[in-house]
Order: structure tokens, then sequence, then C-alpha cells
């Protein structure tokens, strides 16, 4: 098949053979991955469920693993990382990307507001190390919060659908249970599966007010107790330091299990994926110098910010996906001068390497292929 | 910039301040553009893509039919249009970085490829950098001549010029052969400026990209088409030609009509913002025409709008026509435009001219502009 497409390929040589098909329909490629939406349903406030059939060259995902979409808005296409919160299987034919609309959060509005079937979207084969080791071990955590709630949502229905026999806790953090993604199916799991405890929490709501009634009530639903601490980790999963956790969620939270497994010393069994970026507040005395982008001519006072916000803030428009680090697209060869990585504080000056723009800061004089 | 010649008026200065003004005239034009980019302007190199593509494959098909003479020629005739819609309208405008605000793999400038010898990452620097950057500068802009033509007065004048009008024709011809060349600089190998190490590596890069474009036409196509090969191949290379004399045309109609000037290195050493965009409007010359005869020449009949917002999409340029004209107008430049058949015969009446040793023709003196600097009023060539 390959070499039928190369051979094509030197029939319409320079453009690949991909440039010609797309002009039939979109999902028709050779080569190139995309994917059509073939189902839209906004069952909580503010987020949108969707389901993707991928053309032919999709291979799965690994439940926990990421994908990257690309969708054209107002003309201009966009790239964002998103976790399929439906389970991995080698004959997995679709994607279901459970995603919320952030306020300020382009991609996430207009996917909110805008998906409907027929829409089809650029994608990126799935990505990513945060996933459950192949030999599933004896007892698993999972904890999250918000819609870091995706990449762990894939795991539980994974382990679901495989008959998982071994101990599973999965901790929630809502904001009320309106907000829960999937609750249903939540409370349909936690009762097929008596190994399975689900415990949803609600931290931000009085205690006395009443859940909505749900028809079956298998996960457990506590109103206005505390955020995550080392009690209610011992409360919900006493057998933590045998197992392996998992965790994805807010900044708040992540710190709190990251410092609760650090003193316990079981930091090798403890698996994070970052959803959002909190960015270490610049020292005002690290801002200095000029940031130059030689590929364009450009340069500016660096104003402490990322070098893509910067070069943003400068009139150019490099390539970009994640803005968290993760996906490499907004990649650039820093040629001299020293750069801060904003997620670990670690700094970096040696010359002609390249850089992810979006989660690193320079650090006075730096030159930068943009 | 200090170049004097009489106007009916007496000679056409322009002071510091007016061209600042001028100048921020035309960012506040580019940042209105700017900002409305947007759906229309991709709808609209997706349109051009699926007729290029839809003329592309008609002309391939009816060269199966190409023993009927009508037909050879429809499928000629589809495979130009083909060809110059690659080059023009979308591969120069894509690779200017027209359209990487789209975030487009495929329509990015550091990506795209088109359908001719060159490769793309050389001419994006011969063009994009080169000329785009020292428009019309004597020994810097190469466009000037390309290396083997006496394109203006200052260019000295030898015996071997009297063969010009002969080179170009030929330059015509093969135009994607040359602009395949442009980027070696082989004059400068001959005047002993550049080493033949030095263009290894683009010499490389022009074989592979030269040998698709060779097999896929001369050869493939026409082996396909069976008993059909000499028809085919002849069909292949005449659509080729026909390209290649479309796009020098509309090129040497750009910058090389009477009236447009030329600068020295002199003249722009630490040009300001203002002073760059008047001289991209005095080194540049526009055709007037259809709005098809824009689309094909790849709206490089726009060559003033272009040379001022090279990388803005070019389906701006017949918009933004008006406002930059009435600008030129405002301060008494010259707005260098013209029917084709015009603007040609004035470029091939240059190269005739500038074919013969400078003491029998008489001098033109250009309709020039003075530029006053923002220090001193500078007085050279008064």
């Amino acid at each position: 098949m390959v070499d039928l497409v190369d051979m094509v390929q030197t029939l319409t040589t320079p453009h690949p053979l991909d440039r010609y098909l797309e002009l039939i329909r979109p999902t028709l490629t050779a080569r190139r991955l995309r994917a059509e939406v073939t189902h839209v349903r906004r069952s909580t406030p503010g987020s949108v469920t969707l389901t993707l059939r991928p053309t032919r060259q999709w291979r799965g995902h690994t439940a926990g693993q990421y994908i990257q979409i690309g969708v054209v808005i107002d003309g201009v296409r966009h790239t964002r990382c998103y976790s399929p919160v439906n389970p991995e299987g080698r004959r997995e034919k679709h994607i279901q990307l459970t995603i919320k609309s952030h306020t300020g959060g382009l991609v996430s509005q207009h996917l909110y507001q805008h998906a409907a079937p027929g829409m089809v979207v650029d994608l990126e084969p799935a990505a990513g190390t945060f996933a459950l080791p192949e030999t599933r071990p004896e007892r698993i955590l999972l904890i999250s919060g918000g819609s870091g709630i995706t990449p762990v949502l894939s795991m539980l229905r994974t382990l679901a659908g495989e008959g998982y026999q071994g101990e599973l806790t999965f901790l929630y953090y809502a904001k009320s249970p309106v907000l829960v993604p999937h609750r249903a199916e939540l409370d349909a799991i936690a009762q097929a599966h008596n190994n399975f405890r689900i415990e949803l929490r609600y931290p931000g709501r009085h205690a006395a007010d009443e859940l909505e009634p749900v028809t079956i009530r298998s996960c457990t639903e506590i109103s206005g107790a505390g955020y995550f601490d080392y009690d209610e980790l011992e409360r919900v999963a006493p057998w933590f330091a045998e197992a392996q956790t998992f965790v994805c969620g807010p900044q708040a939270l992540m710190d709190a299990v990251r410092k609760v497994y650090e003193a316990e010393q079981l930091g090798d069994r403890l698996h994070t994926e970052e959803f959002t970026l909190n960015f270490a507040p610049v020292d005002d005395t690290d801002v200095h110098g000029t940031v130059s982008f030689s590929a364009s001519g450009v340069s500016a006072a660096n104003s402490g910010t990322t070098l893509l916000e910067q070069a943003e803030a400068a009139g150019l428009s490099p390539e970009y996906g994640c803005r968290m680090g993760i996906c490499f697209s907004c990649t650039a060869v820093r040629r001299t001068g020293c750069t801060r990585n904003v997620r670990t504080g670690e700094t970096n000056s040696d010359p002609d390497q390249p850089i992810q723009l979006c989660i690193n800061a320079p650090v006075g004089d730096v030159e930068i292929d943009v | 910039m200090t170049i004097l010649t009489e106007t009916k008026d007496g000679p056409l200065v322009l002071t510091p301040d007016q061209i600042e003004e001028l100048g921020k005239a035309l960012d506040e034009l580019r940042a209105r553009v700017v900002a409305d980019l947007g759906d229309r302007d991709r709808e609209y190199i997706y349109s051009i893509i699926k007729a290029q593509r839809g003329f592309e494959i008609a002309g391939r098909g009816l060269m199966y039919l190409g023993f009927l003479p009508p037909v050879w020629l429809a499928a000629v005739g589809a495979l130009s249009v083909s060809k110059i819609l690659d080059n023009m309208e979308i591969g120069h405008n894509v690779m200017h970085g027209q359209y990487d605000w789209m975030r487009e793999p495929d329509l990015n400038s550091r990506e795209f490829e088109w359908d001719t010898v060159c490769p793309a990452e050389q001419w994006r620097h011969s063009h994009n950098y080169m000329h785009h950057t020292f428009t019309n500068i004597h020994n810097k802009d190469r466009d000037i001549g390309y290396g083997i033509l006496r394109m203006d007065e200052s260019q000295q004048w030898n015996p071997l010029r009297l063969g010009q009008p002969l080179y170009a024709f030929a330059l015509m011809m093969l135009f994607e052969w040359g602009v395949m060349g442009h980027d070696l600089e082989v004059e400068n190998i001959v005047r002993g400026r550049r080493s033949w190490g030095e263009i290894k590596k683009l010499v490389k890069g022009q074989w592979r990209k030269a040998g698709k474009q060779v097999l896929k036409d001369y050869l493939i196509f026409p082996a396909l088409t069976g008993p059909l090969f000499a028809s085919t191949l002849a069909g292949n290379v005449t659509a080729n030609l026909v390209r290649n004399v479309w796009a020098y045309s509309i090129i040497f109609c750009g910058h090389f009509p009477t009236g447009v000037q030329t600068f020295t290195e002199e003249e722009t050493a630490e040009e300001t913002r203002g002073e760059w965009y008047v001289r991209q409007m005095l080194g540049s010359a526009n055709i007037s025409g259809s709005r098809l005869f824009h689309i094909m020449s790849g709206n490089l009949s726009h060559q003033i709008e272009h040379h001022l917002f090279p990388d803005l999409p070019a389906n701006r340029y017949p918009e933004m026509a008006p406002e930059v004209r009435a600008l030129c107008e405002k301060y008494g430049l010259p707005y260098n435009t013209g029917p084709l058949s015009k603007q040609v015969a004035s470029v091939w009446w240059k190269i005739c001219k500038l074919a013969l040793p400078p003491s029998l023709v008489s001098s033109e003196s250009a309709p020039s502009v003075i530029v006053m600097r923002q220090q001193k009023a500078t007085e050279v060539g008064v």
C-alpha cells in the first residue's frame, strides 16, 4: 500500500497525494490522519462529548494518553490536546472526547458551541506516557479533579471492560454532582464491580445540600468535606502504599497528592499528568535583555513571559499546539542565550538546541530561530 | 535616497515628515487588513487550489485523446493554466508566508513545494530574502538583470551586451531553469567571488527537485499514454513553455518598465520604515487588467502592493490598490501602471536599447523623487 502511494505521488509531485484526495472528501486520505465527528452530546452543563471516527491510519490509544486535534476557527487552524475518555482497545475504531468549555478557551468554546456531526478535524496519533502498565498492578488508585477526569476515566473504563480483579479506588473532586461527566456511567461501573470503589467529592458544596436523585447510588458522594489530604487517602485507599497511583487534575490537587507521596517516599509509585500549567511567578530581577527572533528579523525587550507569548506579542505567529509543553509543535532552535523552563525552573544555555517555546522563558538576551 | 529629476512642476521633494506620514498610513492599511484576515481568505486560496487541481487533472486526462488536434490544444491549455496557477497565485504567494497565519501545514511557507524545477527552499532565499529586502538596489538585488541582462543604465556596457535580446528571449523560454539557477549566482563564480564548493549543496537540491519534475512531465506521463508518448511529451513541453513565457512576462513587467527607479547602496543605507516603503513603490510597476488576469498573474500585476506588503494574502491587493494609489497621488509619487501590452513593450524596448553602447542611445531621465533624510537633506545627484 505504502509503495503504491509512493508511486502515485511520483505523478502528483511536488504535492502529496492527499492534497488531491482531500478535495474529493476530507477524510479520504492516503497518509494524513483525520477524524470526522459522528455524534455530539451535551450532557453536563458547559461540556460536550464528541464521538470521532478516525481515518484508517488510526492505531488506537492507550488509556491515559492524549491526542491532538486541529480545528479551523475563523480561517485559522488551532490545535489542542485532549485525552480520549473511551476505553483502550486494539479494535477501537472510534475516539470519544469530553471537552469542558473553559472561559477564554478558544477551541473548547468553539467545539462546545459549534461541534456537529460531519465536522472534520485534524488528528495526531495518540501520545504520552501517562498510562497503565501492560501488566495490571494488583492495586490501583486513580485521583482526579475537574476536567482532569478524562485520562483517568479512560483507565477506569478500560479496567472495567477487561474485568480487572484487583482492588481499585477512584477519587474524584468536582464542584457539584451535575458537573461530573458521565456520572450515570460511573454509577453503573461501581454497581457492576464490587472491587471498584468510586468516591465523588464536592468540597465546595454545603454538606446539608441534597444530592440530585439518581436512580442508582453506587458511588459514594460527599458534599462539604475537605480537599485531598492524608486522612482522606487513608480513608478511601488504606493500601495506597502498595498501589500504583495515577493523578490528573488542577494544580492544587496535584501538589497536595505529590506532597503526601513524597513525605511517604512513594514518589516512584505516583504517575501524574499536567493539564494546566501553573507558571512560576517571574522574579522581577530576572527580566532583562532582548529576545531576537532571528528568522523574522524581529526583536523585542524581554517581558518575562514565555518565548511563545513574546513571539506572539511581537506580531509573529509561530506554530504551536498544546501550549503546555507536551506536543512539541512549537519547537524552535535557540541559537544563543539562556532560557528557563517555567515548569521545572531549570535553566539551559547550550547553543543551537531545539526548545519548546511555550514553556521556556528567556533569561537575559536570547536569539531564537523563529 | 537622493535621486533627482525634473517633473513638470520642478523636482519632487519629500520631506522626512511626509515620508513618516506616508509610512504610518501604509502601516495602518496593513494593520486593518491583518485584523480582517479570516475565512474569506482561506476559502479564496482553497478555491484557487481546487481550480488548479481541476485543470491539472483535465489536462493530463485530455492528453489521452491527444491524437485529435483540438483536444491536444485543450489539454495543453488546461495544463498550462494549472502550472501558471500553481506557480503564481499559489506557489509564489504561499511561499511568501501569505497564508502562514492559517497555521495550515500544507500552506506553510516553510513546507510548500511548487510545480517547477527550482527547489522552494532556494527560491525563498533568492526571492523572498534577497529580492524583497534589497529591491532595485544595484549590486544587491540580483533580480536586476538576473545576472545576464543589462536592465539599467548604471550597469556597465560591453560588446557582449549586443546579444542581449537573444539572451532575454532564451531566458523567457527557459525561465523555470533560469529561476532555478538564480541562487547559484553563477556570474559571481565566473568573477571569482564565489567558490564552486559553495554551490555544491544547492546543485544537489536542484538535481533532486528538477529530476522529479522532468521524470513526471517528460517520461512517466507520456509513457502512461502509451502510443501517444510523443504527442503527450510535446504537450507537456508546450505547457511548461507557455508557463515560462507567461511568468517571465509578468515578472519582468513588475520592475523593468519605463519609469521604475533603481537605487544605490549609499542611498538606501539606514533606511527608515517609511523610506523602505517609498523605495518599494518607486521600484515596482503594476499591470492593469481584469480580475481573471490578476488571478492568472498571481496578483503580481499588483506588484506595487505586493512589494509593500509581500506577506499579505494576494487576493487583498486589488482591494488595497485604490488606497495605495490615492496615497501616491497625495504625495505626488508615480504609480506606475498600464495594460500588459504597454508594459511588455516597454520592457522589451528597454532590453533592446540597453543592448546598445550608451553613446548610441539617448540617456533617459526617469521621473525620480528626492527623498530627504531625517538628519540632513542630501544633494547628491542634484
